[in-house]
């Protein structure tokens, strides 16, 4: 369970985020869509800890997260933009990280063979390409087993078919009942992934529900459709 | 644990760079020259020290500040991780600062055992110099890290910074005191002057130095305020205390930063 | 015939004279325990020649006038309190041997100057072994020639110059040795005035409150292997010639007025293989002219040399300046003086043909010390890259230190 209450966010004058109050039940899949700019990436930074809110606070589980670090252990996340330190090949980043959080675990190479990226473990990590590094940022996100799962713009930059694999996965996580948050600009992607649907515009949601009720609030059959007359809504 | 094995790889990845290798290396090829054509005395410990003052605050600013921003990425694949700000913070630090003090030592070092020189020269002066050089260099790497995280999101300008704070500290500043001397040297300044001196952390240093090598000359300035400031315990005291708070404030206040930084 | 009573009155006379030495050197013994209690009756009951021998034990007597040849001599711990009443041993009489005691206490005055032994008018004194303590003036010499002072102790706690007196005083003497004495506590812990000859040799003259050795007046002295440490003002060497100092070790004199040595008005004198260390000045010259300073070594001093520019045609040679913070200074751009041939540890140059000698000659006067010169407070500026850049910008285009005042033969090894 997820609880964001009155979450305020400012970037100097510019407010990002507004009064924001989310609920989100622990086994839900739940989909974020928006404007560029309407603080989606911000919200789930929040999350993470690594935007410290201006006011508000947020729970996991019934815990405020302030000040708190542990709670990060249940918490997989891939960033929209995935940065690594350059010189590092892939499996001594897998590693490294196994390493600092004293984790045994070998679901690395299972994700590894899955994503075919046993032949670039030697690589470093500037060898790369932009797709091969969101792989190794959806590894890093999924290996660990986490409860809540947060991926940011996650198939921006991969092929059809990683994308696929990649979606099939998700889809098996969410079989499994975790949490799941994601951001997206390809509302297909949240339609197929996810059940829930947060629409935020400047910093405030307009919409949290089940998907298909907004679809019918809209009167639309497709998604897409629906969240394009929403954003016309609120423009207007 | 989570500290130690984020040092274990920045020093990986500092070693793979060589950079901190080939720092190390300038103190050993200039401390064996110094000792080589200088003999084992205090010239040859003078000159170390003389380089010391001059590379350790230019490096260590510009580094700091550097280093945060070449460990950007590496900074933001640890936030996502479960670990606290602190330890990643005092990691990053620790990952670089102690590298730069462990090559400036071994690079000083060596040669002065090598030399034959632990045992001919002070080896009161030999410990003040490691001692100072390892001060210094956490002291400048911190207020490099500080400029970092003040201009995080603007490399340009951060180094920038550094480096014109290297050159303000180390010759301008020195510049306006002197100015000052000849322009209100009627009057008794003898104790703005020092206070003028032991707020720029460049001329503490060099301060120390004196302390060590050149007393007699201090002792012989016809001032009151000099003569007891440097004569006594009181000089080391007071100088040692002030390069603790110089050491301390810019890593406070950076750790604040960068416990409240977005990222 | 007359030969043969030549030989035989000689033999007699020698005979006759050998008896009367042996009848005229006996003892006398003055003991805690009696019957002679009192040093000075011993002395009187003594007889020219005589050994008074002083057994273990305080005697408190003070103004002991020895007028007339002896020796007194202490056995075990002997010491003569003079009690502060007054002066302890006077020595009036010539060939007077003092040795092995301990004399302590003098009185201290303003108008007289009281002394643990004073040797006036009187010649051919042997004065050994003695530790002074606590004196107004340890050993005082007034006009005595071929007096000897050797391995004594001289200590005194003095505070301030007004009320202390000079360990090892002289004045109008000639020809005295001073071996191996160590002097401490005292105003000046050697003074020299109007002394003629004399030889100072192996004695450590330290923490006295002005001087370890001052002396003015004094000429045809020599001066070798002392140590002079620690002392309030260093060493002041005054209005004299001919003098060798040599191999001496002057260290530790630090202060606003300290010197390893000053001195004024020094001509046609000889210094050569001292050491000068870690004082504020080491070698301090004014109007001082025609001396040798040779093969010297100036280490880690503030200033190794301050030549005022009354100095002239002084000679510097083969000297090793050693980590000082001013190699030399000096208060004017004209200068008559020449350096050639030392090392200097401030050296920039380089040697391309491998003579050993440097291809660049070395501006020994920084520019950086005519600041200091004009500002003392630039002092705190000392070892400032702004500094350094302008001591190199001075070094090479003279503007405000003397253009001549540079050593055209700088060595690029310290010279032994």
């Amino acid at each position: 369970m997820i609880s964001i209450n009155n979450l305020q966010k400012k970037f100097g004058a510019r407010t990002v985020l507004q009064d924001m109050n989310l609920q989100i039940p622990a086994g839900q899949a739940t989909g974020i869509v928006g404007p560029n700019g309407s603080g989606k990436t911000t919200t789930i930074k929040s999350l993470l800890g690594l935007v410290k809110p201006t006011a508000g606070e947020i729970y996991i589980d019934g815990k405020s997260i302030e000040g708190e670090w542990d709670y990060r252990r249940n918490i997989g996340y891939m960033p929209q933009v995935a940065r690594y330190p350059e010189n590092m090949t892939v499996g001594e980043l897998l590693s490294f990280i196994k390493a600092m959080r004293g984790s045994r675990t070998e679901r690395d190479s299972e994700l590894l063979s899955y994503f075919n990226l046993e032949s670039e473990v030697d690589k470093r990590m500037r060898a790369l390409s932009g797709g091969m590094r969101q792989k190794v940022g959806a590894i890093l996100a999924m290996m660990f087993d986490p409860q809540i799962l947060i991926f940011d713009e996650p198939t921006a930059g991969l092929d059809p078919k990683s994308s696929v694999r990649f979606k099939q996965l998700v889809h098996e996580e969410k079989e499994q009942g975790k949490t799941v948050l994601l951001t997206s600009h390809i509302m297909s992607e949240i339609e197929e992934l996810t059940d829930y649907l947060i629409f935020m515009v400047e910093g405030r949601i307009r919409y949290h529900g089940p998907m298909h009720e907004l679809m019918k609030r809209q009167q639309e059959q497709r998604l897409e459709s629906a969240v394009a007359k929403m954003m016309e809504e609120t423009a207007a | 644990m989570k500290a130690l094995t984020i040092l274990q790889y920045q020093w990986k990845d500092l070693l793979r760079g060589k950079w901190i290798v080939g720092y190390g290396f300038i103190y050993l090829l200039i401390a064996d020259a110094m000792i080589r054509f200088g003999g084992a005395g205090p010239k040859a410990l003078l000159s170390i020290s003389n380089i010391m003052l001059l590379l350790i605050p230019l490096v260590g600013m510009i580094y700091g500040a550097l280093y945060l921003y070449q460990s950007r990425e590496f900074t933001e694949l640890l936030l996502a991780q479960p670990i606290d700000r602190p330890t990643l913070f005092w990691g990053l630090f620790g990952g670089l600062a102690l590298p730069l003090a462990l090559a400036f030592t071994a690079g000083t070092l060596l040669p002065i055992l090598y030399s034959g020189m632990i045992i001919t020269a002070s080896l009161r002066s030999i410990l003040l110099i490691l001692l100072l050089g390892n001060v210094l260099t956490l002291l400048f790497t911190g207020l490099g890290f500080w400029f970092g995280l003040r201009f995080f999101e603007d490399r340009v300008k951060g180094l920038g910074f550094a480096l014109v704070s290297w050159l303000f500290l180390a010759v301008l500043y020195d510049g306006l005191i002197l100015l000052a001397v000849f322009a209100f040297g009627d009057y008794p300044i003898e104790k703005p002057m020092l206070g003028l001196a032991l707020a720029n952390p460049i001329d503490l240093a060099r301060i120390t130095v004196l302390l060590e090598f050149d007393i007699s000359a201090l002792m012989g300035y016809t001032g009151a305020v000099f003569n007891r400031f440097f004569g006594s315990a009181a000089g080391i005291t007071v100088a040692a205390v002030c390069l603790l708070l110089w050491t301390i404030t810019p890593l406070w206040r950076g750790n604040r930063l960068f416990l409240k930084k977005d990222f | 015939m007359r030969l043969l009573t030549l030989i035989i009155g000689l033999v007699t006379g020698l005979i006759l004279l050998g008896s009367v030495e042996i009848t005229q050197a006996t003892q006398v013994t003055v003991s805690k325990d009696g019957p002679l209690t009192s040093v000075q009756e011993g002395i009187e009951q003594a007889e020219r020649g005589d050994t008074v021998r002083v057994k273990e034990g305080r005697y408190v007597e003070f103004d002991i006038r020895i007028r007339k040849p002896v020796t007194l001599l202490g056995e075990g711990d002997v010491i003569i309190d003079g009690d502060s009443q007054g002066f302890v041993v006077v020595v009036e009489a010539d060939r007077v041997t003092i040795k092995n005691i301990g004399v302590h206490n003098s009185k201290a005055g303003f108008m007289d100057d009281y002394a643990g032994i004073l040797v006036e008018n009187a010649h051919h004194v042997l004065i050994e072994n003695v530790r002074l303590v606590n004196n107004f003036f340890g050993i005082y010499l007034a006009k005595s020639e071929g007096t000897v002072l050797r391995n004594n102790h001289i200590t005194a706690s003095g505070q301030r110059e007004t009320n202390s007196g000079n360990g090892i005083h002289l004045w109008y003497t000639k020809d005295v040795e001073i071996r191996n004495n160590y002097i401490r506590g005292h105003r000046d812990g050697l003074y020299f005035e109007f002394v003629d000859g004399a030889s100072i040799s192996e004695n450590t003259s330290e923490q006295n409150i002005r001087y370890g050795i001052h002396f003015m007046y004094s000429d045809n002295c020599r001066y070798e292997r002392n140590t002079f440490r620690d002392n309030g003002g260093g060493v002041a060497v005054m209005y004299t010639s001919n003098v060798a100092i040599i191999d001496n070790h002057f260290a530790d004199n630090r202060g606003s007025s300290a010197y390893g040595m000053l001195l004024k008005e020094i001509n046609r004198s000889t210094i050569t293989g001292n050491t000068f260390e870690n004082n504020s000045v080491g070698l301090y010259m004014e109007a001082s002219s025609r001396n040798r300073i040779e093969k010297n070594r100036f280490s880690q001093n503030g200033w190794a040399i301050q030549l005022m520019a009354n100095s002239t045609d002084n000679l510097f040679h083969r000297n090793n300046f050693l980590a000082n913070s001013f190699e030399v200074s000096t208060n004017s751009r004209q200068h008559f003086n020449e350096f050639r041939g030392n090392y200097w540890s401030q050296y920039e140059g380089y040697d391309l043909n491998r003579d050993g000698v440097g291809d660049v000659p070395h501006r020994p006067v920084r520019l950086f010390s005519i600041l200091v010169e004009k500002q003392p407070q630039s002092l705190l500026l000392l070892r400032s890259l702004l500094i350094d850049l302008l001591d190199a910008a001075e070094k090479f285009m003279p503007a405000l230190t003397p253009e001549t005042l540079i050593d055209t033969e700088p060595q690029m090894n310290s010279v032994s």
